[in-house]
């Protein structure tokens, strides 16, 4: 395929004009002009790069995406079949390899509709206007007169009969996506927006080889990777396992792996290794153990976010300082990646959430140039952001140099994972409201500080884990992505003197992205604050945010959660509380009701939680459902259970055990409903959920017992009766 | 390297070569090459890995084959069911998208068929309760839960 590649490099700017069709057959309509291509299509407007017509007349498309479980391939396909009018059996979905596909950076932010979906729905639809030109050239029929259907361009009495790939004879669409393109009406659509079963369901279910863990080799080397007690520790000595002639170990500065044929050897070696493993003493963790307290002393960076209106003096002030710990993404599937080194070039197998940013940083790291690497994309585990998967790819590669020609499998332990991966950092919220003796808001502050929410891999070889060990190591050069940490810091409701600030700290764990970025933390503040305005004036908590409200689309959510909860009966030691939020304010709007009880020695069972979602146009009505619940149980998780904890040397939430998450004893009944105004815009809605849950549950916590909660975990021991 | 170890799964005799000591999961992914079962933390606390022995649910990650030798070992590849067609337990999977990225669903099968087995029309505690040896991440539980419910009544049907 990489003929396909470079044919897409050499394909410059061929532009065929496309002129504004009205109506043309019986399921396209004109759209209306927008100003510029969506999503992906900015990047690259070639349908080449989305869309092939395959021998068989079959349809393949390209997202540069990856499954991580969100139902994106499912989508892509919705999408492609319906502006083609392909059956969903005529489409295939190939996603995120570097010779392949289309360069999409990583999949993430509640972007892949967005993005991908929106950038196949265009090319497919520009795909679909130069199938019945070419067909309209070929029989002398105007195009208006054609149709295409199930791969067959045809006139209405099937005089003329054409399939796309004798119309294409082999040929490149050759064509880039311009504006405006002919959509196919929404009135008419077959798939996109109705529940669709997923299609690798059926391969999950049969317990299939699926993901990049269940690749397998007939050449293939196990290895696994020795890490250090801490993460600045520098490797003193490694033992001489010669008594084990069926493993090898490879060293490179502080970076050691046993690898061997055997799985099992392999791992029995490096956990017998690794008690003999020497190694300097590491830094001292003992100073950031009362982080909530500290957090102001550590900054290293302020930024003024937004700062309007004038100064208030009258009113009540209500304020509060939360905290949110470190928490993981704790993926199921520790991460695992494959390489092969042969003839010069690297060719990984990884679940990264972005091959071509993590090819740039692999390169880096091994000092090849880019072309030499090949990274194909493979689904792994659930992983709610930048978690281990490019760090498993990054440590195969290392190992896969010293022994060309074979593939070289490194898997993950689930003590490497909880130890090693990039947390969703530590953050602390001092907000303030001044609310007037309207009950109406008048000033809004908030002092937020935390540490990075991204540091993805890019051409920085320290982003990966790997590179900072090896011999010529490269240590994280810059903070990674810092605006993540005031995402949703300021309130969408109506206030007219705003004033929030981000600080910004070097923690001493690793950190990067997870579900939402500093959203969870900030709408929990928020949300927190508006609740206790709302009781202190006795007003209903709808209603009082409603009043600050002029988004008709965020009271339509309000409005639906209110009628979904309805009128509850509440035993003693009973609450509901709700939460609101639009995501990053541009994005979902999400509504979260929690109905709870808490129990005399402070446990807090959840009984039911509830969301009203608008993520704008749904493609998968039951995949967006599906990822809302899973957002809310997660984030409920979180919200009742999870902090990393460390002691001076390193992270001790080291498992399950010592870092429990949500079993099954601990879910509520669930119930999502999606609000869905016609002629919008698609909105991506795989993290709203998140941000509401947290103050939703704190806030029915409150209405049971009255203790409002600022820290998280919540803790029993304070709920006690 | 000691002999062989001799041990049947999916109905049929096979011989490992590998360590006694060597955990099942390891055998049954490397060696047979059944990959239902999962790496997840190979510490018993997660149920990726889970598989049917006799009948009763069992962690592959914590148990050596030494240990299995002669027993009956089911694994999800291995389900009853007639060429193509799927138990009642992968039916209502399906039916009710029971999973988000898959990873944990073999496990959540293995013990809901278990489950099911010893209690043909469990409640939603007894569900819980029976599924709570298994993590999921991706917060597919309630779904799972509905998932069995349906399964116990296309089992009732059939």
């Amino acid at each position: 395929m990489t003929d396909r590649r470079s044919f897409l490099k050499n394909v410059g700017c061929l532009v065929v004009g496309i002129p504004l069709l009205n109506a043309c057959g019986d399921v396209i309509a004109s759209v209306p002009m927008q100003d510029q291509l969506p999503g992906s299509l900015r990047r690259d407007a070639s349908i080449d790069s989305w869309i092939e017509i395959l021998d068989n007349n079959k349809i393949r498309v390209f997202t540069g995406k990856i499954e991580l479980g969100q139902g994106i391939t499912t989508v892509i396909r919705q999408v492609a079949a319906e502006e083609l009018n392909a059956t969903l059996e005529q489409v295939e979905v190939i996603t995120s390899d570097t010779e392949r596909t289309p360069n999409e950076g990583y999949t993430a932010g509640s972007g892949s509709v967005k993005g991908s979906a929106m950038a196949v729905r265009y090319a497919a639809a520009a795909a679909h206007k130069k199938l019945l030109e070419m067909a309209s050239d070929q029989s002398g029929i105007s195009k208006e007169k054609l149709h295409l259907k199930e791969g067959v361009v045809s006139d209405e009495h099937k005089t003329y009969q054409g399939t796309m790939i004798d119309l294409l004879q082999g040929r490149r669409w050759e064509t880039e996506v311009r504006i405006p393109v002919p959509l196919k009406s929404p009135d008419a659509y077959q798939y996109v927006g109705k529940a669709m079963a997923r299609a690798d369901h059926q391969k999950i279910v049969r317990g299939e080889p699926f993901f990049v863990h269940d690749l397998e080799f007939s050449d293939m080397l196990h290895a696994r990777v020795i890490r250090p007690p801490s993460y600045e520790a520098v490797l003193e000595s490694v033992a001489n396992d010669t008594d084990q002639p069926e493993v090898d170990i490879v060293r490179d500065g502080s970076f050691v792996a046993v690898v061997g044929e055997n799985e099992y050897e392999v791992v029995r070696a490096a956990t017998r290794l690794s008690s003999s493993t020497r190694w300097t003493s590491p830094r001292d963790l003992s100073d950031f153990n009362s982080l909530k307290q500290d957090l102001p002393e550590m900054v290293d960076k302020t930024e003024s976010v937004e700062r309007h209106g004038e100064p208030v003096t009258e009113g009540t002030r209500f304020s509060g300082s939360f905290y949110k710990p470190y928490i993981m993404h704790g993926s199921i599937g520790p991460a695992c990646g494959i390489a092969l080194f042969d003839a010069g070039k690297f060719t990984i197998w990884t679940h990264s959430q972005g091959v071509f940013p993590f090819r740039s940083a692999l390169a880096s790291m091994l000092e090849v140039e880019q072309e030499d690497v090949h990274v194909i994309g493979l689904p792994g585990a659930g992983c709610f952001g930048h978690n281990c998967s490019d760090d498993a790819a990054a440590d195969a590669a290392i190992i896969a140099r010293k022994y060309p020609g074979r593939h070289v499998r490194v898997q993950w332990s689930r003590v490497e994972e909880h130890q090693w991966e990039a947390l969703g950092c530590a953050m602390r919220m001092d907000v303030e409201a001044t609310l007037g003796a309207d009950n109406k808001i008048r000033a809004w502050s908030a002092e937020v500080y935390s540490d990075s929410h991204s540091t993805r891999p890019n051409s920085d070889a320290g982003t990966l884990l790997t590179a900072r060990y090896l011999e010529h190591s490269t240590a994280l050069q810059g903070r990674g992505y810092l605006g993540g940490g005031h995402r949703n810091a300021k309130p969408y409701y109506d206030v007219s003197t705003l004033d929030i600030k981000a600080h910004f700290y070097r923690g001493p764990l690793r950190v990067s992205s997870l579900r939402s970025l500093g959203a969870y933390a900030n709408i929990f503040a928020i949300e927190s604050i508006m609740d206790e305005m709302a009781h202190a004036r006795s007003i209903d908590p709808f209603t009082f945010r409603i009043n600050h409200l002029q988004d008709e689309r965020a009271i339509n959510v309000l409005k639906k959660l209110q009628a979904m909860i309805g009128d509850l009966k509440r035993d003693n030691r009973e609450g509901v509380g709700i939460s609101f939020s639009r995501y990053k304010n541009t994005d979902a709007y999400c509504a979260v009701g929690v109905h709870l009880k808490v129990h005399e020695q402070g446990e807090v069972s959840l009984i039911k939680m509830w969301a009203a979602l608008d993520a704008g146009e749904v493609m998968n009505p039951d995949g967006l459902i599906n990822q809302t619940e899973g957002g809310m149980i997660q984030a409920a998780s979180w919200t009742l259970r999870e902090e990393v904890v460390f002691d001076k040397n390193h992270i001790t939430s080291s498992h399950w055990g010592s870092y429990p998450i949500f079993r099954y004893q601990d879910i509520p009944e669930i119930e999502v409903a999606l609000v869905r105004p016609p002629q919008v815009s698609p909105l991506g809605g795989g993290e709203a959920a998140t941000p509401p849950t947290p103050a939703a549950i704190t806030n029915a916590i409150f209405r049971a017992t009255g203790y409002r909660v600022y820290d998280l975990p919540v803790d029993p021991k304070k709920l006690q009766s | 390297m000691a002999a062989s170890t001799s041990i049947i799964v999916n109905g049929k005799t096979f011989d490992s070569m590998s360590d006694p000591s060597t955990p099942l999961l390891f055998v049954l992914r490397n060696e047979l090459h059944l990959k239902a079962p999962k790496f997840g933390c190979g510490l018993g606390q997660c149920g990726s890995c889970m598989v049917l022995i006799d009948g009763r649910t069992v962690y592959s990650c914590q148990i050596p084959i030494q240990s299995v030798a002669g027993k009956e070992i089911t694994t999800l590849e291995g389900l009853p069911g007639e060429e193509q067609k799927l138990h009642a337990v992968q039916e209502a999977f399906i039916e009710c998208s029971a999973l988000q990225c898959g990873y944990c669903t073999n496990g959540m099968i293995m013990a809901s068929i278990a489950l099911l087995d010893h209690n043909p029309s469990p409640t939603d505690e007894e569900i819980k309760s029976g599924l709570q040896g298994n993590l999921c991440r991706c917060g597919a539980h309630a779904r799972v839960i509905k998932a069995v419910r349906r399964a116990s009544e296309i089992l009732a049907n059939q």
